[in-house]
């Protein structure tokens, strides 16, 4: 793709290095500096998401130095992006603390603020929130909310409880009052095992694996009436893979006409809720080789409003700056580089 | 944005008969399966039960939307008992209603998921000479699966060798929610013994196991659990392949029954995306995912497909390839297929005759 | 006493068939007629007579084994409204709901939809006999017969 195609296209999947200990001290009190000291809470990468790893950085973007120049001159510039948003995929999700999840996912976002947002005026954030304390989560989206510059909330595919559970509500309410969808990351806090038969032997196989936690994270929401109840609320499902989606879409649509009285607030095809509230990202693309094939799998869709644009930088999934899957319609293009993301993101502005 | 109508149900002109990969025999009396336990477990059973991963004795702990834990309506026997547990209706009301020249047993009983992996061994024993007993063997149409309790590999393989010699078995049946992913070198005697005697393995998704339905814990609905439970099929086809398997075993036949099938091109295209970058990781997968997936994976097509628009599902049969589809009905559950009506799509001559009975007469050797 | 629910009518000229005594299908059950080489559901609903083409449309499972229900509605997740109590029934295969009335699937109301008939209990001897013959009794004219229109 040329820098001409993608100007003005907003990214919605691009990755700083993780913040550790040390990033996170000048954010943090006298309490938790000590904590975060003392208690070495250095790293968080998580388990399932290590971004030490080497599918985790394209070679030709490995580098020293400041990573957000290196993220402008690789990524930022030759696009001719007019955003990028900025999701830190953090071991916040992982820890037991509900105190310290809550400390971590504040500082972490103030981090990103100061070292990020304010340093290049393109750059867009996801918010952490501490989903095991959700008192506190409710607390910081209410604190950040201010801040345009937020304008999504992250957590993941897999979690400690399906997110459509009523616990999790108050943060869905707060997020829908400000124009915050939700944005649903792949990675799992292992919590539970990422499949019905136990940890995976391979990093592989548990990407592989992603798309089960999306679907039943998608399949939660739904069924547990969470657009029924916040009918403004969206979710952005970030590096999900793509076309796995409509074999949910046919398939609980059509459990739904005969089980619609096991969950009688579910009052249109879980396809069509689909299609009015869930986005997704549109690398890492799993996709056929040829171009008819992957229109075919987007018409599946039923909707040209679904796809988001995404590099997924810095992670390997193409090469060049081929960020979308070949055939695509000049018309489909636009929409997924500009129009759905305007549309999904309002905070965006302008 | 089309809005579809639901076709009228075609009847299709069905000359040879149809070829059914799932039905479920069931249990005239609930104590049945003791009369084929020796007594050491006769008593046990009595005493004891069999205690699984299941929370409740009883009720489903995702109550099904039909009696009988989810049965069609229309198929209790005249004569009493529970559905599919009398020969003669099941005859009536499913082979002869339904042209069916051969229909294969998944009895779907607690053997295979027992905690006590002796009772279970007895219990898979007892259940495959059950299905010998009441129906493969009085109904020359039936072929039945040799349950095995896969954890306990060992009485997996003396069950397999106690059963291989009887023709009326034509697979190998457990259920894919293993304690650990099927793929496991654990578990490869019983693919290299499956593989020896040339019987594919039928893995049927189960309504229970030992995690959780959802990689982020219990679902609260079964509107939520029922599609779910198609991710473990998925789980299995991922382990086998990634495990290598099918280097060691590269003839061993794998069907994945009443998990659905659309899923399947995505997965495969995810499966290729990712070995192409991560095969330094599992150098042993020598070729790429999708070959496997060809040449060593069938799906059974109950519960059918519905997209929202017919037509796509045309997409997808030729993607997976209709010579990977068997027609299945899940006799008597709730959302049985009829083979007259499942198809909404226009199928050709040959995909017809291969989905409703070649693939399947080929694959399980039926004479 | 007749019933005339709101369905909408065939377009050509209505033909008259007797297809049940009244006394035959009790209240909260139902009869598979037939009237010509249609199947029909006849279901007592509270004394109310109300008939549906048998096949369900999505695989054919027979409507006339179905349960009748009432509708259950939700507009919040976890309060439930319950009216018309026998009013739909579910198809004994995939549960979908089709409402009495007017034959639509509750579901898919746009796409999805099974012929209603009208039906009204008549009396006595005027009637064109259809399919369902009157038994050999002498009939009178206050006894009251379901006959089907089409």
């Amino acid at each position: 793709m040329s820098a001409f195609e993608t100007a003005g296209a907003i990214d919605c999947d691009v990755h700083p290095p993780s913040p550790r200990g040390a990033d996170l001290l000048p954010y943090l009190d006298d309490y938790w500096k000590e904590i975060v000291t003392t208690r070495e809470v250095d790293v968080l990468e998580l388990m399932a998401y290590p971004e030490r790893t080497r599918p985790y950085m394209r070679p030709d973007w490995k580098g020293d130095g400041d990573p957000l120049e290196q993220m402008q001159r690789n990524l930022l510039d030759p696009l001719g992006l007019e955003h990028a948003i900025l999701n830190v995929v953090s071991g916040a999700h992982a820890l037991f603390d509900p105190y310290l999840s809550t400390a971590i996912c504040r500082a972490t976002n103030d981090w990103l603020a100061d070292k990020w947002l304010d340093r290049d005026s393109r750059l867009r954030a996801s918010m952490l929130v501490p989903f095991q304390n959700v008192e506190a989560a409710v607390e910081e989206i209410e604190r950040r909310a201010g801040d345009k510059r937020f304008v999504q909330i992250l957590t993941l595919a897999m979690t400690e409880l399906p997110l459509g559970r009523r616990i999790y509500w108050p943060i869905y309410e707060a997020a829908a009052k400000h124009g915050l969808p939700i944005g649903i990351h792949a990675g799992s806090n292992y919590r539970n095992a990422p499949s019905h038969s136990g940890f995976h032997s391979f990093l592989i196989e548990d990407h592989v694996a992603q798309p089960q936690g999306f679907s039943t994270q998608v399949a939660s929401l739904i069924a547990e009436g969470v657009f029924t109840k916040y009918p403004e609320l969206k979710v952005v499902l970030i590096e999900s893979g793509v076309t796995w989606l409509p074999a949910l879409m046919w398939r609980m649509s059509k459990d739904w006409r005969g089980a619609r009285i096991e969950v009688p607030w579910v009052k249109e095809a879980p396809a069509d809720i689909i299609r009015k509230h869930v986005r997704m990202t549109s690398q890492p693309f799993d996709g056929p080789d040829n171009a008819e094939d992957v229109a075919k799998a987007l018409d599946h869709l039923l909707s040209d409003e679904m796809v988001l644009f995404s590099s997924d930088y810095p992670h390997w999934h193409f090469e060049g700056l081929d960020v979308l899957p070949e055939g695509l319609s000049a018309d489909r293009m636009n929409k997924i580089l500009r129009d759905n993301v305007r549309a999904t993101y309002a905070r965006l502005g302008d | 944005m089309e809005t579809p109508v639901l076709e009228r149900p075609q009847e299709s002109a069905q000359t040879l008969g149809v070829v059914d990969c799932d039905i479920h025999p069931a249990f005239s009396r609930p104590d049945q399966l003791l009369d084929y336990l020796p007594e050491r477990w006769k008593a046990h059973m009595r005493d004891y039960a069999v205690r699984t991963a299941n929370p409740l004795l009883g009720t489903l702990p995702y109550p099904r939307l039909t009696p009988g834990n989810g049965m069609r309506r229309d198929s209790w026997p005249p004569n009493g008992g529970p559905p599919a547990s009398d020969l003669a209706f099941l005859q009536e009301q499913l082979l002869d209603e339904h042209n069916i020249d051969f229909g294969i047993l998944q009895p779907l009983a607690a053997g295979s998921m027992a905690f006590n992996q002796e009772l279970g061994a007895a219990l898979c024993a007892a259940l495959n000479d059950w299905q010998i007993d009441k129906w493969a063997g009085p109904e020359p149409r039936l072929r039945a699966s040799i349950c095995i309790p896969q954890e306990d590999v060992k009485a997996s393989l003396a069950e397999i060798d106690r059963c291989v010699a009887d023709g009326r078995f034509v697979q190998i049946a457990f259920p894919p929610r293993t304690l650990e992913p099927c793929g496991r070198s654990r578990y490869w005697p019983i693919y290299e013994a499956a593989e020896h005697y040339g019987l594919p393995i039928g893995l049927h998704t189960s309504a229970f196991g030992y995690r959780p339905n959802t990689p982020s814990g219990w679902t609260s609905f079964y509107l939520e659990e029922h599609f779910a439970a198609s991710n473990s099929l998925q789980t299995v086809l991922s382990s086998m392949i990634l495990e290598g398997v099918f280097e060691q075993f590269p003839k061993l036949k794998v069907v994945l029954v009443e998990g659905g099938f659309s899923w399947l091109p995505s997965l495969v295209w995810r499966l290729d995306r990712e070995w192409k970058r991560m095969r330094s990781e599992v150098p042993h997968v020598k070729r790429p995912p999708s070959e496997y997936v060809r040449e060593n994976f069938w799906y059974t097509t109950q519960p059918i497909e519905e997209p929202e628009v017919n037509r796509h599902l045309l997409d997808i049969l030729r993607w997976i390839g209709p010579d990977r589809l068997m027609f299945s009905t899940d006799y008597p559950h709730w959302d049985f297929d009829d083979p007259r009506f499942a198809f909404k799509v226009p199928l050709t001559p040959t995909e017809r005759s291969a989905i409703f009975r070649d693939t399947a007469i080929e694959l399980f050797g039926l004479k | 006493m007749s019933n005339t629910p709101n369905s909408t009518r065939e377009k050509r000229p209505a033909a008259r068939h007797v297809v049940a005594r009244v006394d035959e299908i009790a209240p909260g059950t139902s009869k598979l007629v037939h009237v010509g080489s249609r199947q029909i559901a006849v279901f007592n609903v509270a004394g109310e007579f109300l008939a549906i083409a048998n096949r369900c449309p999505h695989e054919g499972g027979e409507l006339c084994k179905g349960k009748l229900v009432a509708l259950i509605e939700s507009d919040e997740p976890g309060v439930i409204r319950v009216s018309r109590h026998g009013e739909l029934v579910r198809c004994p295969w995939h549960g979908w709901e089709f409402d009495l009335r007017t034959g639509k699937s509750w579901c898919d109301p746009a796409r999805t939809r099974v012929k209603s008939y009208d039906v009204a209990v008549e009396q006595g001897a005027s009637l064109i006999e259809g399919p369902y013959q009157a038994e050999v009794y002498k009939i009178s004219v206050d006894e009251e017969y379901i006959v089907l229109e089409l």
